[in-house]
């Protein structure tokens, strides 16, 4: 982490209040209170300690369905303040569907319940008293496929802070600040009147995210972010990631290994395996330091998947 | 055979207009919009009282039948679940509303509209069974505009914290706006057409001024085409023949409209 970059205290109570009673305790973040953008920090991530010294999101025991059908089962998981946790595996193994269930995006989908617990700074965000509107504010998420609204560049941005009403005054800061953090601003600043969907498609999902993070969210979930790109838009997007967590927690869903390895602070593997009926089910294998998942594996199917002999 | 059938179409329709222009144009001039309907003096008989009550009629049909449908269409796309019992009965009943006959729309408008709730045989009922008639049609265009709305717009819009209402208000309906536009402009000229239902509603009856609101009595335009048809002398067809292409005009620039704001709003994905 870098020294210019104050880490804001965690306190449990104030984001308990905020999301049990929606939008009406919470001030607009300052744009003043985000942190600068730091060059260096690039290449200087500081490797992070074996256990989660301080943990933003956990689950416990968590399993979800859609209908009848349990498409994930029994996962325990946490992800650290200001860390990137890529949840990898085959395909069907339910990480998309489970990080889906850390905003409550799941919630869209009919027919789909979360078993078990999650938590947001200790406060369990499937509670009755919790606001999914508020929580998906603290929570954000880019997707798949670029996703950009069929508005201007700067609606775009703009939007997230409209609808949660933050001051009219702040709102180009805001959209400056957050383009500039996408690594956007420079391709864009003359052209900020133009379609969304006039970009590339690298730069539709740089667009994206700085859409994410005008919210001043806590957390960024990231459902393979490069899966539609080429190799020159993905390395952008992984040098944006690693520089967006020195101010965000990050969980990136990738079916790309090296990328896993290359950005992120943690891994969870992730892989489906047949119950005792044949029916398939996406169970966690193992949750550890991305490097000691690519050198050292604790367990044998999590060894065979990074070194490519299954999946 | 498709070639046989489009060109019978067209030369069925290109005789009618032919047939239409080249009657009326004796009459097609300013007295038409300018004078009042006479059964006596068809050399100075205009239309005025039918062409104001077809804009009265129609724009009482809009301001009714547009919030509804939409708000129909918005709750059975967005809000509605499609398992439940009373969403599938809704969503039957809608269908086969757009298969009955306007008549039967009429018979309905004079005994619960003009008769049970009192409100006569004026603009205002006129309006409310039109807006019935053409209800089906704004919602099935207005659900089809908002299926073609990209889930991933949705679900972008909710994951940045708006809530749904936000969502439909501020992403989802402005981009179904055209296809919404183009399904209610199609139902609304439909509704300028229809004589049947109108004919129980009091439009028949011989009117030579102009609505004054919406209680008050009115014609319309395809009533008072009626009206001139069935008088025996020729001057009189006439004028039912200009009437025919004021109506017409106006049908082409809705279509019109609709079309143009069909192609220019047409979206890549």
């Amino acid at each position: 982490m870098s020294a210019s970059v104050t880490p804001e205290p965690i306190n449990r109570f104030s984001y308990t209040a905020a999301l049990k009673d929606g939008m009406k305790s919470m001030t607009p973040t300052q744009p003043a209170a985000m942190a600068p953008l730091v060059a260096s920090s690039i290449f200087s991530r500081d490797a992070v300690s074996e256990a989660v010294t301080t943990q933003v999101m956990a689950l416990e025991d968590v399993s979800v369905f859609y209908g009848d059908y349990e498409a994930v089962r029994n996962v325990d998981l946490e992800f650290g303040h200001r860390e990137i946790t890529a949840l990898i595996g085959p395909s069907g193994c339910g990480k998309s569907t489970l990080l889906r269930s850390l905003n409550r995006m799941n919630d869209l989908i009919p027919g789909a319940r979360v078993a078990g617990k999650v938590t947001y700074h200790g406060v369990d965000i499937y509670g009755s008293d919790v606001d999914a509107i508020e929580l998906r504010r603290r929570v954000g998420m880019v997707f798949q496929k670029p996703n950009p609204f069929p508005k201007s560049i700067y609606d775009n941005i703009a939007y997230g802070p409209r609808v949660l009403r933050m001051p009219k005054s702040q709102i180009p800061d805001i959209v400056e600040r957050s383009l500039r953090q996408a690594a956007l601003w420079d391709e864009v600043k003359d052209k900020l009147k133009e379609s969304g969907l006039a970009l590339s498609g690298g730069q539709q999902q740089r667009l994206c995210i700085a859409r994410c993070i005008a919210v001043q969210p806590d957390v960024i979930l990231m459902d393979e972010p490069c899966a539609s790109l080429d190799p020159i838009a993905t390395s952008k997007i992984e040098d944006l990631m690693k520089q967006l967590a020195d101010e965000f927690t990050i969980i990136i869903v990738t079916h790309n290994m090296q990328q896993a390895a290359r950005v992120s602070d943690r891994t969870a593997f992730f892989t489906a395996e047949l119950d005792e009926q044949g029916v398939r089910h996406g169970r966690l294998v193992e949750y550890a330091v991305t490097n000691k998942i690519f050198t050292a594996p604790a367990d044998e199917r999590t060894e065979a998947y990074v070194s490519g002999r299954f999946g | 055979m498709l070639t046989i059938g489009i060109s019978i179409a067209f030369i069925v329709l290109a005789v009618l207009i032919i047939f239409v222009i080249t009657e009326g144009w004796p009459r097609f001039n300013p007295i038409l919009w300018q004078n009042m309907p006479s059964i006596r003096f068809p050399e100075t008989a205009g239309a005025q009282s039918a062409i104001t009550g077809t804009i009265w009629v129609i724009c009482t049909t809009a301001v009714i039948s547009l919030p509804l449908g939409i708000g129909a269409a918005i709750y059975l796309e967005e809000y509605g679940n499609p398992a439940s019992r009373f969403y599938r009965l809704v969503e039957i009943n809608i269908q086969n509303l757009a298969a009955v006959p306007s008549i039967v729309y009429g018979i309905l408008g004079l005994a619960i509209i003009a008769r049970a709730l009192a409100l006569g045989q004026t603009v205002l009922t006129a309006g409310i069974t039109l807006a019935l008639l053409i209800l089906p049609v704004i919602i099935i265009s207005t659900r089809e505009a908002l299926r073609a709305v990209p889930q991933s717009i949705r679900a972008g819009s909710m994951a940045l914290g708006a809530t749904k209402w936000q969502t439909i208000w501020k992403q989802v309906l402005p981009v179904a706006i055209p296809g919404t536009a183009t399904g209610s402009i199609l139902a609304l000229s439909r509704a300028i057409g229809e004589a049947a239902p109108l004919l129980l509603l009091g439009a028949v009856t011989f009117i030579t001024f102009n609505p004054t609101g919406l209680n008050s009595a009115y014609t319309v335009m395809p009533i008072q085409i009626y009206n001139w048809i069935s008088q025996s002398r020729d001057e009189f067809h006439i004028l039912a023949a200009a009437l025919c292409m004021v109506l017409l005009i106006l049908l082409f620039i809705m279509n019109g409209l609709a079309v143009f704001l069909r192609n220019r709003y047409q979206r890549r994905w």
